[in-house]
């Protein structure tokens, strides 16, 4: 139990000292929710019972931490050699693998084991590193600690905000350092943190309340998770430091149900912290109360928008209503309340313990410091990235990436998940913040970032999108409820070969009234796939329409598979892999396809050898 | 807050106030910014979007609805964009409803078939393709009394909204989401939710989509456009007195009926009120005078009967001392005018002030109470006061059920302004749910309740020193007396937990504005004026009286208990409540009337069966009342009828008590006559005349002054507003509420004392009617008839929602019948299972006047060894087993505890 702040710094310190006398290996063994799903745990498994059989205990560490960020190679765990401070990553480990992890033992290749290069430094501790692209701060705990122990955290200088906090610092001089640091909501809004924080602290009322938006629902988008999974004191330290900003003393996180890895692990944390006194009554004997508590999320995307999610809090109907006032002003409960994301969150602590200007020398003028993205789509690399703000997309696809799976040409990248917009190839060499991704008619969003090559069909990714946001509407207002219905059936007939000149129009101008008239974000940016869209690829908008055709062969009902007679060898291998046997032919004649029946599966196409049937 | 400002739309200068929303400033000044969410009454939705407006400088559109008005804003109001923005909107919404307009009962008064034909979106001129079929499977029509037709929702929420912040009972949400939303109540269907009926729903739908049924015309549909007449009139039910818009077709047949939006209802209305006014019209009515030939009633002429009826007066009159031989029994349903005129009647005609009105088994120990404590036995306060509170204290008062327009207020309150709530109630009454405290002391312990509140507040201080100091007299005495009613021996007495007795005392004690409200489970006790003594005390010392929000509050039963008390149709005062026995108060009635009057009290309602069975009764007048049903101990009431030489029954239907009678006089119903009613408040409402009076019934004031003319006196009013005119005169606190003023639809609160006076929302603001508040302290006194082994439960009677006391015009309502048509106790689930009683059962309750035979329904809301019964039924009544046990300062019966026994059949 922590009773005042010498108590603090000497129990940091002792946990400093202790580990001086840890295994001289550290194997770290990536068991977030991804890491599981790819299959660690057999994996762990064997290392556990391999470091018993060999009595390698004195000599090893297992240590379970959450998501490293490669989830291309998955299961990946990094060994660490504590007394060189050198360090390897393991990726597509196998537990076939862990003998020979163990046989070697140092932090080199493994012959027969897939070493996967680092990409990313901590700028909190280390300088820049040449030719490493990603900087680690949000995630600077994930994928290195493990999120069940709290002297884990406390060895990596946590908890040390909070002290610093309440021992030497105003909540006027906190709310000034995070506003100098440039922070900016990383939920997507990017509206200045502190700003957020100021309102909210200039509020006379003796109630107010901390929120954690931990509802992640973009498809795609899973750093809130990483987080909580892999470093969830960060966030339960920050909020702690919010509250004392503004003058509360009650947090909640509300969390999407969908998460009970993450749920259990806040748990565990919030009952650690609590227990330690480094949250709940008198922090640190300072006489500052905050306690946390967790509130779960039904599933429902709009929830994420944060008058939706306050109305969840308070047991009504997650629904959004008008602004202002704003949550700063008359939140949770008609109460100032300040609703911050995770990320956000995750980069609070950092920014109080080096200084705003420290912070702010990353990334660009306007927005400061790293973003995390989730990279997904058809690249090589896909996984969760931080990069400093103002990277170019070129360098995050090809670098930090990979480039582009299987080698084909890029299309063009969603970023924000389905209320972002596309961008194409014209604008790779863009440094991304929240501004140039706004004047390319996309949004930062919460940072997911989708490839698409040329086998994506734009018209259909932007009916993906919108299938998702029309599921996902609360059924509020008018243009969200159904100007996204009516906007979906119109992608529907595009692709259906079924639309005129005349459709397009309409649905530019319905696109137009439902972002400009729509009550919540989610309504507001519901058109943005199409509009982006439309606006990159009107070409292929007009290709479905003028001439019914889909260049990317994604709409079925504009294909047709048609046998050319002269190179058909009658082999009968199309007939038999057709699932609906409407090919037919005798053995050794031209074979032919009954197109009533064709259901444009492909299957036959990507069957013949003597490549006689042609898509069109 | 009201400042005004200036704002500037689409160039136009315009005033706006301080904190209002650009829609309300652009409405009023005449600037149609479509909307279809928006209700002046309810919280902002902001989801039409038809209402988008651009300002000046802003980025984005915002709705005109939900935004506030900043001095000096430019809004753009109407623009080409704005207009096509709005035309796509409008599409989109036209894409999601059915608009078979011509089948549609809303055709032509439906916001949005307006805005269809404003903006030119027929059905030929519109981009959006029709979706709304899938959302038939939402529609519900399981409710009594209300469709939903899911196909022409509009999702605008204004259903939703009314229910939680007017009603404040949040029975309606939404379902599902995006395309698929759809109002619901949560249940699988309608019928299986708790809604009510009231209909607030309904009233504020801007389309076909929530309607009400057609309960008026057995399920035959009209629209809005078949209504030829809407006429403004009074609820004959309690005595809210919701002001009620009645429509009526060319047939003159009720359609629907609204509340009005005026006080005191605002727009309300509950079941009883909306879908409950079937009787009138019914088959049953009395068409015809009758008159007794041997075992049966038949009918017969006017002239007949009167001459019958005048000429049997007279012969009883004749007698010595037969004056005092005949009783009146006047009627709280009837109007102010039928009122005054049948006192008048029976103190002038006849010559005895033996008249009185149920008022004497309702709120009569209210009135003995506050008129000797305050000088006034009214309520004190407005009901828009109950919004005004910071603590409101409701005792002895289901007012969800028996005054549900005022409970809602009550619930506004507590949700809307975070008003804390105390309930006092042997019962798990609805208001529970909103209260903070509930203390749920034994029946028949008010008193020991209410002194230990008071205990409590002198312990810590909590009373207005100041105030008792110049406004009060009898505070030393007081103070002693509640020295020994500490909270432990409060609750040994009450039951009620010492520690809920400090919380509630507290929270009264700090209130800066706390209001009382009760009803019968304070007054029908043999304590009951006492019991509002204790009330009243409460109320002084902590100095919550006499300004705004605060008060002393009896709800009055009868729509128009106030007034037949205030008409003086009471044994023991003359209209404006002068005193019988007071000589200079008999002098001035005598030189206004202009005949000698009797000196002498009369008989109170309760003591007149008594006194029919003693033989110093012979006749008996009743208009518009029903003892056969209402009065306590129903088998010595018969019995007392029964040996009437003469019983008059004056009614609309050939009720219980009319069985007994020797002649009938067809009356008219409460929607076929014109006069007024006072409601609770001390509102003088306008009752108008809505349907024509079936066969040769006649208004109530009519008869009485018929019959008069049979006796020899020749009185010549020849209106309502003859009447009304003579009470400004006689009655002074009436002096100003003149017919004139009530034509021009001023609802004016009592006193008032000229033509000028605005009217009195709140009594005793300066200063008491009777000078200083009279301080008296009051004992508790154990109920007349305590359990024993032979009768262990406590019976307590009252109503329920759906029904109105002996359910002659309740029980005529198809409507009202489908929610609750059958007689049922309460009784608590652990007793049921323990006797091995099913539910729905039919057992034999007894007690040691009576027994009846009724189906037991198990509740919650009810303590072991209690049970809670219903008066509304004949075939069961209640008060076959209660007692009359009388107060002995003000003559109520204790209807509120009797000992009883069940036994299975």
């Amino acid at each position: 139990m922590i009773n005042s702040f010498e108590d603090f710094t000497e129990y940091s310190a002792s946990v400093k000292e202790k580990s001086l006398n840890k295994p001289e290996i550290n194997i770290l063994v990536s068991l977030g929710t991804c890491g599981i799903a790819a299959g660690t745990l057999p994996v762990q498994e064997e290392f556990i019972s391999q470091i018993k059989e060999r009595e390698l205990s004195s000599k090893v560490e297992l240590t379970d931490v959450g998501c490293m960020g490669i989830c291309y190679c998955e299961p990946s765990i990094e060994l660490i050699n504590r007394k060189t401070g050198k360090s390897i990553i393991y990726g597509n480990v196998k537990r076939d693998d862990v003998s020979l992890i163990l046989d070697c033992l140092t932090e080199k290749d493994v012959k027969g084991v897939d070493v996967i290069k680092k990409s990313w430094y901590y700028p909190e501790t280390e300088d820049a590193t040449a030719g490493l692209l990603q900087a680690k701060i949000a995630l600077r705990n994930t994928g290195r600690i493990n999120p069940e122990i709290l002297e884990e955290y406390i060895f990596n200088s946590g908890y040390q905000a909070l002290a610093k906090v309440l021992s030497s610092m105003t909540p006027k001089s906190i709310i000034q350092e995070v506003l100098q640091s440039g922070l900016r909501g990383r939920g997507g809004g990017g509206f200045p943190t502190g700003k957020k924080w100021d309102f909210a602290a200039a509020q006379k009322n003796e109630t107010k309340f901390v929120i954690c938006n931990a509802d992640e629902g973009d498809p795609g988008a899973f750093m809130d998770r990483a987080v909580l999974e892999g470093d969830p004191h960060s966030v339960l330290e920050a909020m702690a430091i919010a509250g004392f900003a503004i003058g509360s003393h009650k947090g909640f996180i509300y969390i999407r149900a969908e998460y009970p890895l993450a749920i259990k692990r806040l748990q565990i944390a919030i009952k650690q912290s609590t227990e330690f006194g480094l949250l709940g009554k008198n922090i640190m004997g300072f006489g500052f109360d905050f306690e946390i508590e967790l509130r779960y999320g039904a599933g429902a995307f709009v929830c994420g928008e944060e008058t939706a999610l306050i109305h969840s809090i308070e047991g009504l109907r997650g629904m959004p209503t008008t602004r202002p006032p704003f949550p700063a002003v008359a939140g949770l409960w008609e109460k100032p309340t300040i609703v911050n994301n995770v990320e956000t969150f995750a980069n609070v602590c950092a920014i109080i313990r080096k200084g705003a200007q420290w912070y702010k020398s990353i990334g660009t003028e306007t927005s400061a410091g790293t973003k995390v993205f989730a990279l997904a789509g058809k690249i090589n690399k896909v996984g969760l990235i931080e990069v400093p703000m103002g990277t170019n997309l070129r360098d995050i696809i090809y670098d930090v990436g990979g480039g582009i799976f299987d080698g084909k040409e890029f299309k063009a990248v969603q970023t924000g998940g389905p209320s972002g917009g596309c961008i194409t190839k014209d604008y790779l060499d863009t440094p991304i913040d929240y501004e140039t991704l706004k004047s390319l008619g996309s949004m930062m969003g919460s940072g997911g970032m989708i490839v698409m090559d040329e086998d994506d069909c734009m018209v259909n990714v932007a009916k993906f999108f919108l299938d998702f946001t029309v599921d996902e509407s609360c059924g509020k207002c008018t243009p969200c409820r159904i100007g996204g219905k009516h906007m979906y059936a119109i992608l529907d007939k595009i692709t259906k070969g079924r639309a005129s000149d005349k459709d397009l129009e309409t649905l530019r101008e319905l696109c137009q009234t439902v972002k400009s008239s729509s009550l919540c974000g989610l309504g507001m940016t519901c058109p943005n796939p199409v509009l982006s869209t439309m606006k990159y690829f009107e070409n292929e908008y007009r290709e479905h329409v003028a001439d019914k055709k889909c260049k990317a062969h994604k709409c079925p009902d504009l294909i047709t598979y048609l046998i050319d007679i002269g190179k058909c060898i009658g082999c009968s291998v199309c007939a038999k892999k057709c699932p609906v046997q409407c090919i037919s032919g005798k053995l050794k004649e031209p074979h032919k396809i009954d197109q009533s029946k064709c259901i444009k599966c492909g299957e036959c196409f990507m069957a013949c050898k003597f490549a006689a049937i042609s898509r069109n | 807050m009201n400042d005004i400002i200036k704002i500037f739309i689409d160039g136009r200068e315009i005033e706006a106030c301080q904190g209002e929303k650009i829609l309300d400033a652009a409405l009023r000044n005449n600037i149609n910014i479509p909307n279809l969410c928006y209700d002046k009454k309810l919280s902002c939705t902001g989801s039409c979007r038809m209402c988008i407006v651009s300002i000046e400088d802003r980025p984005v559109n915002v709705p005109a609805c939900s935004t506030v008005v900043e001095n000096g804003m430019k809004i753009i109001a109407f623009n080409d964009k704005l207009e096509a923005e709005r035309k796509v909107i409008l599409d989109l919404i036209l894409s999601m409803h059915n608009d078979d307009c011509i089948n549609c009962v809303k055709d032509g008064s439906c916001d949005l078939q307006d805005l269809a034909f404003r903006y030119d979106l027929g059905r030929g001129k519109r981009t959006f393709h029709p979706m709304w079929g899938d959302a038939a499977e939402y529609s519900d029509s399981s409710s009594q009394v209300l469709n939903y037709d899911a196909t022409k929702c509009i999702q605008c929420q204004k259903c939703i909204k009314a229910c939680q912040e007017i009603q404040g009972k949040g029975i309606l949400t939404l379902e599902n989401r995006g395309i698929e939303a759809v109002v619901s109540t949560g249940y699988n269907q309608w019928s299986d939710s708790k809604c009510d009926g009231c209909g607030e729903c309904a009233q504020v739908c801007p389309v076909g989509a929530l309607t009400m049924k057609f309960v008026y015309t057995d399920g035959k549909r009209f629209r809005d456009k078949d209504i030829s007449k809407i006429t403004g009139t009074t609820c004959p039910y309690c005595g809210v007195g919701c002001q009620l818009d009645v429509h009526t077709n060319s047939e003159n047949q009720i359609i629907k009926v609204t509340g009005s939006e005026s006080l005191p209802n605002l727009g309300s209305t509950c079941v009883k009120g909306r879908f409950g006014l079937q009787y009138s019209g019914h088959k049953e009515r009395l068409k015809s005078p009758m008159i007794r030939r041997g075992n049966s009633l038949v009918e017969c002429s006017w002239n007949e009967a009167l001459a019958f009826t005048a000429e049997k007066l007279k012969e009883i009159k004749s007698i010595h001392g037969g004056a005092d031989m005949i009783a009146g029994m006047s009627s709280a349903r009837c109007t102010n005018e039928d009122n005054y005129l049948f006192q008048k009647f029976m103190r002038t005609v006849i010559g005895t002030n033996n008249v009185d009105h149920c008022a004497r088994i309702c709120h009569g120990s209210t009135v003995a109470s506050m008129l000797t404590s305050l000088g006034s036995g009214a309520m004190t306060n407005a009901i828009a006061d109950f919004e005004k509170a910071d603590v409101i204290f409701v005792t002895g008062s289901n007012t969800t059920e028996t005054h549900p327009v005022i409970a809602t207020a009550i619930k506004r309150a507590v949700l809307n302004n975070n008003a804390r709530l105390i309930v006092a109630d042997p019962r798990k009454i609805d208001l529970v749910r909103y209260a903070a405290v509930w203390m749920k002391q034994k029946n028949g312990t008010d008193i020991a309740l209410a002194n230990g509140l008071i205990h409590v507040i002198l312990k810590e201080s909590l009373q207005k020193d100041d105030f008792i100091k110049n406004r009060t007299e009898g505070f030393e005495e007081l103070k002693k007396s509640v020295e020994k009613y500490t909270p432990e021996y409060v609750e040994k007495i009450t039951g009620v937990p010492a520690d809920k007795i400090i919380e509630a005392a507290r929270i009264y004690g700090t209130a800066q504005r706390a209001s009382i409200a009760w009803t019968m489970g304070i007054t029908q006790h043999a304590c009951g004026t006492d019991n509002v003594t204790a009330l009243t005390n409460l109320a002084v010392i902590t100095g919550n009286i006499g300004r705004e929000g605060t008060g002393l509050n009896p709800l009055r039963g009868q729509n128009n208990v106030q007034g037949a008390c205030d008409m003086g149709a009471q044994w023991d005062s003359y209209p404006g409540y002068f005193q019988v026995e007071n000589e200079t108060a008999k002098n001035r009635f005598e030189s206004l009337w202009k005949t000698k009057l009797s000196s002498k009290n009369g008989i109170p309602l309760t003591e007149i069966m008594d006194a029919v069975l003693e033989g110093r009764l012979k006749s008996l007048y009743i208009m518009g009342e029903n003892p056969a049903v209402s009065e306590p101990d129903l088998n010595h009431t018969v019995e007392a009828l029964k040996s009437l030489d003469l019983l008059i029954v004056q009614d609309i239907f050939l009720n219980e008590t009319a069985q007994y009678a020797h002649v009938v006089f067809p009356a008219a119903s409460a929607l076929e006559k014109n006069g007024t009613f006072t409601n609770t408040e001390r509102r003088v409402i306008p009752v108008r005349k809505v349907l024509n009076m079936p066969g040769q019934a006649k208004e109530d004031w009519e008869i009485i002054q018929d019959l008069a003319a049979g006796m020899g006196y020749f009185w010549n009013y020849r209106s309502w507003e003859d009447i009304m005119k003579e009470i400004n005169l006689v009655v002074p606190q009436y002096s100003g509420i003149t017919p004139e003023r009530i034509n021009k639809g001023e609802l004016i609160q009592w006193p008032c004392p000229d033509s000028k006076h605005p009217g009195t929302s709140i009594l005793h603001g300066e200063k008491f009617t009777r000078g200083k508040a009279l301080l008296q302290a009051v004992e508790h006194i154990p109920p007349a008839e305590e359990t024993s082994e032979e009768y262990p439960f406590v019976l307590s009677t009252g109503r329920n929602l759906f029904h109105y006391h002996t359910g002659t015009m309740t029980r005529k309502s198809i409507a009202l019948n489908s929610f609750c048509s059958d007689p049922y106790f309460e009784m608590n689930e652990d007793d049921m299972r323990e006797l091995a009683i099913n539910e729905g059962e039919k057992v034999k309750i007894l007690s040691r006047r009576g027994e009846i035979i009724i189906s037991a329904r198990s509740s919650k809301r009810v303590e072991k060894e209690n049970l809670f019964l219903p008066f509304h039924f004949a075939e069961a009544a209640a008060n076959m087993l209660t007692i009359n046990a009388l107060d002995p300062k003000s003559k109520m019966a204790e209807l509120k505890v009797c000992a009883v026994n069940i036994k299975r059949l």
